[in-house]
Parts: structure tokens; C-alpha cells; sequence
């Protein structure tokens, strides 16, 4: 059954609110989404009656916080159908997952011959790690050309994996135009070549069924505030034996099992604890976790196969709409909705981005403007900078009605 | 710095090559600091005092009836200053 936005915009709360004496229309879901008033209880209930730290005592308190943490892994794990919470680290967010496969398992295993393969349409959380760890271990970091559209070419890609292609890192999804990439189709081509695959799930695991087995991802990173749970919390999903394999990012209390010193070397011996807490190195967000647990258990009960669709036809209604309100509006990016999810970057002719965000808050709508954190795409596109809509779950047609509505007024500008 | 102070709740650089300048007025001053600046800057053009485009001196910035306005191409966060003092005074 579709989902009705209206039913579900009833648990969110901020949406009654007016700005600017006009009611709130939130498009900016690529930044960050809204959050239901489940999530928002469950977190309060966690702080008023469960409030512990986890793994660290034998008391009632810390056992009822340890058990909702570990049940948080469990229902993520789920989620995106990994073998279990072993292979589902809870970390800040997308930025610290790729940033912890760069250095736990980059520091190991990349050398001076080796390549990284990173696609020209990534956000710079996908970015800046490797060309950071590139100058300490000297491999190569090579882009894969990005069409006109923003559309990934695939053969041009393809050729560029080689034996030397130690990983590629590529988003699953857009966070510019949208674009969804066929990462089972890299994914196969990588491990053919002997190459690791990570994907960016930001954009994809809050807005469609993503299933890290039937894809054969070996990673992949992902944020909980982008997908109704608090900030703070993020997901690094890998394959078992690859995360056994690694050393650990952070050092200190939670991630060891023992820590002994030894009187005749001065030296302390460790080893390190089991997977996933061996990568969650200090008290981690317990509450920001157990947030994301409601938060997919609410996206579950909607389905992401409807979640996904309801996007699809937001976007459909909405791109046609925008191109006919204006000749000086114009959409970045693929023109085929079907080559996309609903985020769509767009422009007006004479106007910065910031002006048509800034025209647009005038009516209550909130969009994105700048360059997304994705400076190579917006210089491909020769873009100073985009606006940028995106759609969730509680987004309307009447909302975009209304939003056409304000961008025709532009025109008179 | 007396007079930004009472206008002004926040400035902020944007990201992307247009070196634009957000500037925020506070929302209980943002009526009248919209007035101040309409008298002393030139209005070129303007949406239902949704959005004017103005110019003050050398300069051209946009202002918003939500109590916001956009400077672009300003050399330091000192010359955003001087020319709010200016208008704002």
C-alpha cells in the first residue's frame, strides 16, 4: 500500500510550524531530515528512565542501556540485511565511517603502486580522506569521469579498474543531482580485479531498499540524521572477515578486552574487543543510537520500497513543473526522473543560489544552496553554485503547488 | 561596532565561488533596520518588499523582508562592517 504523507506528517511535529508567517515546507532532506515524535520520545524515555552507561557495570541501569544499544545494532543489522552486529559499527556519521575504512584499513593495506578509484560526483566526505591518506602513503587517487547529465560513465569507469585498484569508493547516490549509481555493477567488476568496494549509502539507505548482500558491498557508510534519527549517529557496515582483519581507528576505553601491563618489558599488552564495539572505541552516543533503532523500526513499518516510490512521484510531478514555470529556471543534472531519486538541483538565470534560498525562506520553504559539499561536480557542471529541493516521506504535491508557486514569482525579479 | 551590534544576530560566509555574505538581523530589530537602510540606499529593484536590490555607495546587495540581505565581493568581514555601520546608522 502507498504511504499517505499526510498520515505521517501527524508524527512530526516541526511541520506545524510557520516561518516567516507562512507554513513551513521543508526541502532540504538531503541535508538533514525531520524527525518523528516517536524518535523524539524514545530518545527522552531513554534519557528519563533508562540513562547508563553501556558495558560498563552490572547494575540494573547500565544493563537495560546496554541491552536497547545492542538491540539498536540488531535492528540496523537487519535493516540493510547484514549477517549481524558484528558487522554494523555505530560511529558519528557518514564522514567517520569513510574516514575509519581510510585509516584502519588504508594505513594497512595501501602502498606506493596501489590506486584508489573515487568517482568526480563525491561528496568531499568521500574525498578528502583518501587524498589525505594519499600523501602519507603515496598511492595514486584517480577519478572516474562524470557525463553532462551527472550521469556515471560506466565505461570509461570500467576501464579504469585495474589490478592495481586497491578500492573504490563511489556514492550510491547523488547528493547533488540525485543520480543512482549501479554499484552492484561496480561492486562486481572491483572484486573480479581483486578491489574493495565502499559505497556512500547517505543519499540511498534513508530513501530505498538497500540490501548490502544482494549488492556484495564490502562497506558502507551511512548517517542516522538523514533518516529521522538524531545527529551524532552513523553506520559503518563490513563484510565480517574484513573488519576482523582491520586494526582499529580509536584507541581507548570499550574497544579493548585487555589492557596489561607488563613489569618486565614496561610495555602494556592488548587485544583488542569483539566486533562491532572494537571500532567503538570510548562511550559511544547510546541514546543517538537507540534513536536510530526507532527511526528504521518507523521506516520499516512505511516500507522502503514505498518510501522510495512516494520520492519517485514527488519528483516526477516536480521537475516538469519547475521547467515550466520559467524559462530562467533551470534543472542541473539528468532531465529523466528515472535516472534519479527526489533530490533536484536547480538555478535561476541572474540569481545566485543563495538568493533563490533566501526568496524562497521569504514563504517558509527551506532548500539547500551552495555547493552541496561536492566542489568537482559543481565545477564539471561549471556551476558557481546550485539550490538544491529535496523530498522525504511527509513531503506533498500541494507542497511543491506551492513552491512552483513562489518560484514563478522569481520570474519577476 | 555599537550599531551592528543592536541589528545585526549573525553574519556568515557562504560556501561556493560567489564569496556572498549572509547577513541575519535580529528578528525583533529587522523592521527597522530594513527601513534605515530602504532610506539611505538606491532601490533598483524590488518584489512586493519581498526582495529589493539596492546600492549604497559602490556596493550592491540584496535584502529580503524576512530580515536577511546578501553581500557579494567584499574584501573582508571589516568592509562588511563599515558598510552596515554606514547603512545602519
Amino acid at each position: 500500500m502507498a504511504l499517505d504523507p499526510y498520515k505521517i506528517r501527524e508524527d512530526f511535529p516541526i511541520l506545524t510550524r510557520k516561518i516567516n508567517d507562512h507554513q513551513l515546507i521543508y526541502f532540504d532532506n538531503a541535508a538533514t531530515s525531520q524527525k518523528p515524535k516517536q524518535v523524539i520520545e524514545v530518545v527522552k524515555n531513554f534519557y528519563e528512565n533508562h540513562n547508563a552507561n553501556v558495558h560498563r557495570a552490572v547494575h540494573t541501569l547500565s544493563q537495560e542501556a546496554s541491552e536497547l544499544y545492542e538491540n539498536a545494532h540488531e535492528e540496523v543489522a537487519n535493516f540493510i540485511n547484514a549477517k549481524g552486529i558484528e558487522e554494523t559499527v555505530f560511529v558519528r556519521g557518514t564522514t567517520e565511517a569513510i574516514n575509519l575504512v581510510a585509516y584502519a584499513w588504508g594505513l594497512q593495506n595501501l602502498k606506493r603502486e596501489d590506486e584508489v578509484l573515487v568517482t568526480l560526483m563525491e561528496h568531499h566526505s568521500n574525498i578528502v580522506p583518501w587524498e589525505n591518506l594519499s600523501k602519507m602513503q603515496s598511492f595514486q587517487v584517480k577519478y572516474a569521469q562524470v557525463n553532462n547529465d551527472g550521469t556515471l560513465n560506466y565505461e570509461a569507469f570500467e576501464k579504469m579498474i585495474t589490478n592495481k585498484t586497491k578500492i573504490i569508493c563511489m556514492s550510491h547516490v547523488s547528493n547533488v543531482t540525485g543520480v543512482v549509481n549501479d554499484v552492484a555493477r561496480i561492486a562486481k567488476i572491483a572484486h573480479e580485479h581483486g578491489a574493495l568496494i565502499l559505497v556512500d549509502g547517505a543519499q540511498s539507505v534513508p530513501h530505498m531498499p538497500v540490501n548490502v548482500k544482494d549488492l556484495d558491498l564490502d562497506f558502507l557508510a551511512f548517517s542516522g540524521h538523514k533518516m529521522l534519527a538524531p545527529t551524532g549517529i552513523g553506520v559503518l557496515y563490513g563484510k565480517r572477515e574484513l573488519l576482523e582483519s582491520m586494526e582499529p581507528f580509536h584507541g581507548g576505553g570499550e574497544m579493548i578486552r585487555e589492557v596489561s601491563f607488563s613489569p618486565k618489558t614496561r610495555r602494556c599488552s592488548i587485544t583488542w574487543n569483539s566486533l562491532p564495539w572494537k571500532f567503538e572505541a570510548g562511550t559511544p552516543h547510546i541514546s543517538g543510537g537507540v534513536g536510530l533503532m526507532e527511526a528504521v523500526r518507523y521506516l520499516k513499518r512505511i516500507g522502503m520500497e514505498n518510501v522510495k516510490k512516494h520520492e519517485e512521484t514527488l519528483t516526477r510531478y516536480a521537475m516538469p513543473h519547475m521547467k515550466e514555470c520559467s524559462k530562467r529556471i533551470q534543472i542541473y543534472g539528468p532531465q529523466d526522473p528515472s535516472a534519479k531519486c527526489g533530490i533536484i538541483p536547480f538555478g535561476v538565470e541572474g540569481l545566485s543560489s543563495h538568493d533563490i534560498a533566501l526568496f524562497l525562506d521569504n514563504y517558509g520553504i527551506m532548500v539547500r544552496s551552495g555547493y552541496h559539499c561536492a566542489q568537482p561536480l559543481h565545477e564539471l557542471f561549471k556551476l558557481n553554485s546550485s539550490a538544491r529541493a529535496s523530498f522525504y516521506i511527509y513531503n506533498t504535491r500541494e507542497e511543491i503547488d506551492k513552491f512552483i508557486e513562489v518560484l514563478k514569482e522569481i520570474e519577476r525579479f | 561596532m555599537g550599531v551592528i551590534e543592536d541589528y545585526v544576530a549573525r553574519t556568515e560566509g557562504t560556501c561556493g565561488k560567489d564569496k556572498d555574505i549572509i547577513v541575519t538581523f535580529k528578528y525583533d530589530k529587522k523592521d527597522e533596520a530594513i527601513k534605515r537602510i530602504l532610506g539611505k540606499a538606491k532601490v533598483h529593484k524590488s518584489i512586493a518588499r519581498i526582495i529589493f536590490e539596492l546600492t549604497f555607495k559602490n556596493y550592491s546587495f540584496r535584502l529580503y523582508g524576512s530580515g536577511k540581505a546578501i553581500f557579494r565581493d567584499l574584501k573582508d568581514k571589516e568592509e562588511l562592517n563599515s558598510i552596515l555601520t554606514d547603512l545602519l546608522s
